[in-house]
């Protein structure tokens, strides 16, 4: 009698942790969303390579088309320790999950990293920095601000928070005038001298394509870090 | 001969079966007292924050007091409270520092709907700081119990299953108490501003 109550709890528990259904660790960036165009995925990837290479740490982007029906928080560990982001022994892995259907971002930090970026400081990213973002429908800017804001902290630096949005709406502006008046400056060089254009345009090309090929492939994987429930979630 | 043979190779693999679980039994004993001392290190991380809380929601006027005293009586009973791996077999030692922890989740949960009644608190930065703080411990919490939960599970099921149980008979060892995992009883309190 004991041994069946015993086998019927077991099974109940098991039941009660049926892990969720995790996406593949395809990147850097796993938008399983679709949310990002491919050019921020790329970008992201690229700073988020940049950062692994400079400190170890491994910080990973991903959106999911669904929570399934698991709370953010719950979704965020075990993906987390799924992934094994992080190395082994060290944990200084973190995660920023976007789940755009139930309209939840969560900063999931490994035990490695805790000390540093902080459960306030990760509230203070979500709610400064991605919700706003968010809230006004800017959806890939508050993922790669709220990127580089975890990789910020990380560094020791401080957050900047709201007013980075408006100054890159700001910027972006300028930036345009910029870029128009280099293109028509170029067009009145390259009627001036054709040649000269000529040579400066292949030169540029073969610089884009090599640096093209040296980043491409070298698979990404985690490297047996694990998380303990530290960092902040945020709805909008 | 042949059939001298065969029954040497079954006892042999018998034996090998039984002597493998050796380390067994030492080793899903060691994962539960990890498991434990991340338990009891998020409690005593949260007890950690209990004073600068009540700090920072004191110095705003008539505040409700019964909610801070709640938190501040709650909290006093369960540093009293310990528990030492030695008497994770202990239901009755377990089942006490449950009942004390969840005290300190009632009064501090109580606390927090109450703050609601306080725009100016909840703009205060430092408060701010140390809300994320505490629901990031809640979450923490939650998770150091449930990987807890998971180990005694291993080792319950090691120690009362064959071929455990005869280590577990001549070790001594005796299953381990667990939390109740009722769903959404151990969420920590949703705290939404």
């Amino acid at each position: 009698m004991r041994a069946l109550v015993f086998v019927v709890a077991l099974l109940l528990s098991a039941v009660a942790f049926a892990a969720p259904q995790f996406p593949a660790l395809t990147g850097r960036v796993v938008d399983g969303a679709h949310i990002l165009a491919p050019i921020t995925i790329q970008s992201l990837d690229q700073i988020l390579a940049d950062y692994e290479r400079g400190t170890a740490n491994q910080v990973v982007v991903v959106t999911v088309p669904s929570l399934q029906g698991n709370s953010i928080e719950d979704y965020g560990y075990q993906l987390g320790r799924t992934w094994q982001i992080g190395q082994k022994g060290k944990n200084n892995g973190a995660l920023l999950i976007v789940a755009p259907k139930e309209r939840k971002v969560r900063i999931e930090v490994g035990y490695g990293l805790e000390p540093v970026l902080t459960d306030a400081a990760s509230s203070e990213i979500v709610n400064g920095v991605i919700l706003p973002a968010f809230r006004s429908g800017h959806m890939e800017q508050g993922i790669v601000d709220g990127t580089r804001a975890m990789i910020d902290v990380l560094g020791g630096k401080s957050i900047s928070t709201a007013h980075t949005i408006r100054q890159v709406e700001q910027l972006s502006d300028a930036q345009l005038a910029l870029i128009l008046l280099f293109i028509f400056g170029f067009i009145w060089f390259a009627i001036r001298h054709p040649m000269l254009a000529m040579l400066m345009l292949s030169n540029s090309s073969m610089r884009f394509g090599s640096s093209g090929s040296g980043d491409s492939g070298g698979g990404f994987s985690g490297g047996g870090g694990s998380f303990g429930g530290g960092g902040a979630s945020g709805s909008w | 001969m042949n059939r001298t043979v065969w029954i040497i190779i079954t006892l042999a693999a018998i034996g090998l079966f039984i002597f493998s679980g050796v380390n067994t039994i030492p080793r899903l004993d060691e994962q539960v007292n990890a498991s434990w001392a991340e338990v009891q290190s998020q409690y005593q991380r949260r007890m950690d924050l209990i004073p600068n809380l009540v700090e920072t929601v004191k110095g705003y006027a008539n505040f409700e007091q019964k909610t801070l005293t709640d938190v501040i009586a709650a909290r006093a009973s369960a540093t009293k409270v310990t528990l030492n791996t030695d008497q994770l077999s202990n239901p009755d030692a377990v089942k006490k520092f449950e009942a004390a922890q969840g005290n300190v989740s009632s009064a501090l949960s109580r606390l927090m709907v109450v703050v609601e009644k306080y725009p100016d608190l909840k703009a205060n930065q430092n408060f701010l700081a140390l809300q994320s703080q505490l629901e990031g411990t809640e979450n923490r919490i939650t998770v150091a119990r449930r990987d807890y939960i998971g180990t005694v599970q291993q080792y319950n099921t090691t120690v009362r299953t064959f071929p455990g149980m005869i280590w577990a008979g001549i070790y001594g060892a005796k299953p381990k108490a667990t939390f109740v995992a009722t769903e959404g009883a151990d969420k920590p309190p949703t705290v939404k501003f």
